[in-house]
Parts: structure tokens; sequence; C-alpha cells
């Protein structure tokens, strides 16, 4: 079926509130708005407002109450409106949400989903546009997934649903209105990184908002008879690290770009871990393309702040020229 | 507890006692701020249609709750505003350039708060009523005697750190007064979602004063602002003033509140529009003469006018602003980021 990108994740959301009654969605203006981005459209009208809830403005008390919800057993999937706005949340996502199930040895599990849409790129005002995935990448006792693409969008987030672990799920919302196909079953388990193009001279590693930047880099490289491999890390934590190795350790040469800051950003993970594992392998040092260690800036300069194929390309110019 | 009214939605004053504090000359004042602040805001709205602003929200509506509480307050009390607080700005001296500019995507913020003692925008909700309380704190070491205004709205009041902000104020007899514009939406979501027991019920559990007033009566605003704000002045302890108003736009320009709302309510609220409810008084008591609304017509279509010039010739920012003032004190790290940037930018010019 081919739909956009958060039509798959309407789909998604359906099938999960059909299937499991215990499944609940909230958040703000999820209801008779269908949230701001309208992911949750109709959800409310199909399952009423017990199960698909307008909270009052309040990000702690998402979380906080999706976290009690959990201990009697639901299974809340929570929409944060914005990047931005899961700051307030902060303490019970870190150390409530990741550490229950550490702290009561196993006893609790919470199987809460955080949707959140994420990156820029459409143009809007202060903290609408941010790339925070390395917060909770950082934090131990969180999974955290990113979609690029409506069959990742759909399955990921049924996956997600149905893991009794904590998921922070995000959605790239400069990608929301893309269209792509969404097979009838997940091809991929939720942890794997995905070659979403094959190549043997550089290995472009990317995920979200920029699999689609990378995928343009490539077929421009191509025109100037570079081969270059695409792949999506999908899960940020954990990182699919055997994959990256496996792909690097082909090409000998990596170039990871994303949306966030460079510095503290997962690009230096990703780098460090193909360092430590195939050092001996690498024909360059590894290079980071990311934003700029400055907040996102006011919507006319974003363009000059994301990186585009211009930036991608000039990094793989040079590591391809090392 | 009542809803404080001075002018009723027929245009007649009540017997109230402040009501007799009313001259033409205040009435005059505020319709003109009010009147120039909708005109600024309907051309801003037609500026997003036409692809000038990437987003704005409207004030449509909440004219008399802006002007009549921040024209209650003296010109040097610190204000903290949300971010629809535009006929506020207006009364503090700040123009069409710096009111449009973040909405334009040029800048982050369009002001100096301390030139205009009017706080920049605040997006994330109910930030700024702590501040507004640390602000105060620091009037109260200081020994001088500004009153702190802070803006929120109905929303925003389910935030913790609203709440937060109430008790703190509280507990330490901040000199501070919270100002809700309960306009009855956040977004698509009612306050009878946000609230479980009225706003101003809750802000005396805190301990604050507290005043409910009909925020489309300007006169009744200014009043309640006043009383709320000299007894914080003379250390009485903070204030949470609720206004009861309504959003007449949608949330932004991005929202559609057909999804969510009746034309029957809005019908309602239209015809307790704030502007129409004081023409009807100044037309009936005959305080504003055919000069004077010619006057303030013209004014309008100047601020009108300087509204699209503004926005128009508003550049885009160099891209090198991107790593301005991240630091005060700098960083080489950052340094060599702008340096790099620019350079790889002037590649660009050196290879066409
Ligand atoms: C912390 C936070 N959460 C969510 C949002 C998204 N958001 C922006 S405005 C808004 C509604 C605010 O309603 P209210 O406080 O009543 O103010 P109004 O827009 O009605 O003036 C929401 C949910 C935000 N800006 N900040
Ligand atoms: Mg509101």
């Amino acid at each position: 079926m081919t739909t956009t990108l958060s039509r798959a994740l309407t789909t998604a959301l359906h099938h999960a509130l059909e299937t499991d009654p215990k499944v609940l969605v909230m958040g703000q203006d999820v209801g008779g708005l269908g949230g701001v981005f309208r992911v949750t459209d109709g959800l409310q009208k199909d399952f009423g407002p017990d199960r698909v809830i307008d909270t009052p403005i309040a990000e702690a008390g998402i979380v906080g109450t999706a976290i009690g919800l959990a201990q009697r057993g639901y299974r809340p999937v929570c929409e944060i409106q914005f990047d931005g706005f899961v700051y307030p949340a902060f303490n019970q996502i870190v150390s409530q949400l990741a550490k229950m199930h550490a702290r009561t040895g196993g006893a609790i599990t919470l199987p809460v989903v955080i949707r959140i849409p994420v990156s820029g790129g459409i143009g809007a005002v202060e903290h609408h546009s941010e790339s925070n995935e390395a917060y909770f990448a950082h934090t131990a006792g969180l999974r955290v997934v990113a979609a690029a693409t409506p069959q990742d969008a759909h399955w990921l987030l049924r996956q997600a649903i149905e893991s009794d672990d904590p998921v922070i799920f995000f959605e790239p919302k400069c990608r929301y209105w893309s269209k792509g196909e969404v097979a009838d079953g997940p091809d991929l388990p939720m942890h794997a990184a995905r070659t979403v193009r094959p190549g043997g001279d550089l290995t472009l590693l990317t995920w979200g908002s920029m699999v689609e930047t990378c995928l343009a880099a490539a077929a421009a490289a191509e025109e100037e008879g570079h081969d270059l491999e695409v792949v999506d890390l999908r899960s940020l934590a954990p990182i699919d690290v055997e994959a990256l190795v496996g792909a690097v350790g082909r090409t000998g040469r990596a170039v990871v770009v994303h949306e966030a800051p460079v510095t503290g950003g997962l690009g230096g993970e990703v780098a460090a871990s193909l360092a430590e594992r195939c050092f001996d392998r690498l024909e360059a040092p590894v290079r980071r393309v990311g934003g700029f260690d400055v907040p996102y800036p006011a919507a006319r300069l974003e363009s000059h702040y994301r990186p585009d194929l211009d930036r991608v390309l000039d990094a793989v110019d040079r590591t391809l020229a090392y | 507890m009542e809803t404080y009214v001075l002018l009723g939605a027929d245009g007649r004053l009540s017997d109230e006692p402040a009501a007799r504090d009313v001259t033409p000359e205040l009435c005059r004042g505020l319709y003109r701020d009010m009147v120039l602040a909708r005109r600024l805001d309907s051309e801003a709205y037609s500026l997003q249609r036409q692809g000038e602003l990437g987003l704005w929200l409207q004030c449509l509506g909440q004219e008399a709750a802006q002007v009549g509480s921040i024209r209650a307050i003296r010109d040097d009390d610190p204000v903290f505003p949300s971010y629809r607080d535009h006929a506020a700005a207006l009364c503090r001296g700040i123009g069409p350039e710096a009111l449009l500019a973040q909405w334009r995507g040029v800048r982050q913020s369009g002001w100096d708060p301390a030139e205009h003692r009017f706080g920049v925008y605040t997006l994330v909700l109910a930030a700024q009523l702590l501040h507004a309380v640390g602000y105060a704190m620091g009037v109260q070491r200081d020994g001088t005697d500004e009153v702190v205004l802070a803006y929120f709205g109905d929303g925003s009041s389910s935030e913790g750190e609203a709440n937060e902000a109430f008790n703190w104020a509280a507990t330490v007899n901040a000199p501070v007064v919270f100002f809700c514009q309960n306009n009855q939406w956040a977004i698509s979501t009612p306050t009878s979602r946000q609230f479980g027991a009225p706003l101003h019920r809750r802000a005396a559990g805190f301990g604050l004063a507290t005043e409910l007033v009909d925020g489309n009566d300007v006169l009744a605003v200014h009043a309640a602002t006043r009383r709320a704000a000299e007894t914080v002045r003379r250390g009485g302890g903070p204030a949470l003033v609720e206004a009861t108003t309504y959003r007449m736009a949608g949330h932004s320009t991005s929202d559609d509140p057909t999804r969510y709302r009746t034309e029957a309510e809005l019908d309602h609220w239209r015809a307790r529009d704030p502007i129409d409810r004081l023409r009807t008084l100044l037309d009936r008591e005959g305080w504003a003469d055919e000069a004077f609304h010619a006057d303030l017509d013209a004014e309008a279509d100047a601020l009108g006018a300087e509204t699209r010039r503004v926005c128009r010739a508003m550049p885009d920012p160099d891209p090198s602003t991107m790593f301005d003032h991240v630091l005060p004190g700098g960083s080489p790290v950052l340094a060599a980021q702008r340096d790099g940037y620019a350079a790889y930018l002037a590649s660009f010019e050196d290879a066409s």
C-alpha cells in the first residue's frame, strides 16, 4: 500500500487500538483535532475519549500518568507535540520511565511509547525543530528509534507498541507528507539498521530526516563515478553496531550524517564504535556532518544549519580523497 | 466569585465604585490602543497569508485583556509575556518590525527586553512565570517598588511550572501579578479539560490574592489590574488576575478551528467584542468626536502601511549570525565552525 509517513503512523495506531484493548493514545490535542500533524486523526472518533485522551498541557503529567497506567497494565502511546516541549517531561522519562525496570529488579515493565515529531525543515519558530535524540540515547533503559519512511513508520511503531520496553519514537516532521510503500509485514526487527542503498566506495550512516538527503547525495555522487552506500540506523539505542561494522568493513570509508549538533551527537558514538571495531579496515577517519553547535536558528537560516546535499558531498569528497 | 464588570456587553457603565474613576481621556486612550493593536494583528495575518511571515498567532478578541492590564501598571513595571501579547507589546513601544521579526523567521526574538521593560516572547508554555517570580525576588532584594506582570494562558496553567510559580511567589511574597488571559481554548482543548476548578479558585488556594474579571471589558480589566498591582506594590503579596476572554481567531495561522468549535460559539463572543463595547460608550457619552475617529483611522492606516513595509523590507539574515551570541564569552570551537562555514560558502562563490 502506498501512503504518507503520517498516514502510516495513523494506521499503526489504529491497528494497535483495535487489536489490544490495553493500548491508549494520549497527548495534547490528539482527540478532535487529530494532533497538530493529524497523526491521530479520526482515532478518538473510532475509539472514544477514554482510549484517545486529550490531556491537559502538562508534559510531565503525560509521561508520569503513562507510567502509572503502564503499572496498571495499560500500554500508553504518548504524543509530545514538538521536540522542544519534551523537556518538562525529562524527569519522568530519564529518572522514572528509563530506570523503573532495573530499580525493581525486573518486577515492573513499562511498555510506554513516546512519539516525538522531531527535526527541522518546515520553517518553524524556535523550539519546534530540534533534533534531541542524543539525550535519550544517552539514557540507559530506553529504546530510541527513528522512522524515515512510511514502511518503518508503520512497522516500527507497531513493534514499539508491542514491545515491553519504553520506546522514544522519533518522527521526522519534514517527512510526514512523503509517500512510500508499506508492506504487509515488518521486514526487520526493531533494533536493526537498514541498508537503503548498496554501494562499494563509502558508507553514509544516517537516520530520520537525513536519510533522504543522503540518498540524494548518493545519487549525485554516482554521476561523478562514486558508488555510495546509505545505511539508515533506525535504532539509535541500542545501535546495530554489527551492521555498521559489516558495512564500513566492506567500504572502508564512512561519513555519519545527522541533523543534531555534532558535539555530543550520536555521530561521535558511531565513529568511536567504528574506530574500536574496524580501525584496521578504515581507509580514512570517520567524518561527521551535522548541525552546528548553535541553538537551532531562525527559520530563514535553517537551510544553512541543516546538512544538505552539498555539505554531505563535501565530506564525502574529503573522505574519498584522504 | 463573581466576574467583575464595569462596562456591560451593552456598552453601559455599571454602578461599581470604580466606574466613577472612568474618564473620557482614559477611554479614548484605551480605545486607541485596542484599535491600533487590532490593525497590526490583521495586517500581520494578511502578511502571513501572502507568505511574508512563516506563522502568526493572532490576539484578535483579546485586546481589552492586554491593553487594560498593561495600561494599569507603571511604565517601569517589568512584563514577562507569553507569545500572543502583541497589543500589550505595542503599548510598550514595541513596533511592527520588532514584533514581526520572529514570525518572519529572521530572528529568534524581536526586541531588547531592558529597553521596553518587556521580555521576549516565551514559546515554551509557562516557563516565563518562574522567571517573573525570580525577577520579583530581585526587586525585593533591591528595595525598589516595581510590580512584575506575567502573562499566560488558560492552557499553560496546567504546566507544573505554572503551579510552581504560583506557590513560590506566595511563599516569598513576591511582587508579581500573574495575569491569565483565559481565552477558553488551548489550541483545540477547552478549559473544561484543563481545569478541575476555576483558575481563580486554585490561585486562592495557593495564597494569591485573586481577581476574576470580564476580559472583554477594558475598563474592568484596567481597574482590577490596578487594584491588584497597587496591593502588590504596597507589599500585600502576589496576585492573580483571571480575565475571561476569547480567542476569536485560530490558535495560529496553521490551525483550523472549525475542527473543534462552532460558529454559534463565535457569534456569542462576537457580540462581546471589546472594541465595539467601548465604542458604544464613547458614542453614547459623546466622549470622542469625529475628528478623534478620523485621526485614529489615519493612524491605524499608517500603522498598517508601516507594518507591510517593514515586514517586506526585513532581509534574510547573514548565515554567520547564527554563530553570534551563543556564549557571551565566545568559544574557539564555535569560532572555528563559523569560519569553516564561511570558507565553505566562499568556495561556491570561487567556483562560479
Ligand atoms: C511546554 C509546551 N508544551 C506544548 C506547547 C505547544 N503549544 C503551543 S501553544 C499551546 C496552547 C496554549 O494554550 P494557552 O496557554 O491557553 O494559550 P493561548 O494559545 O490560548 O493564548 C500549546 C499546547 C508549547 N508551546 N510548550
Ligand atoms: Mg488559551
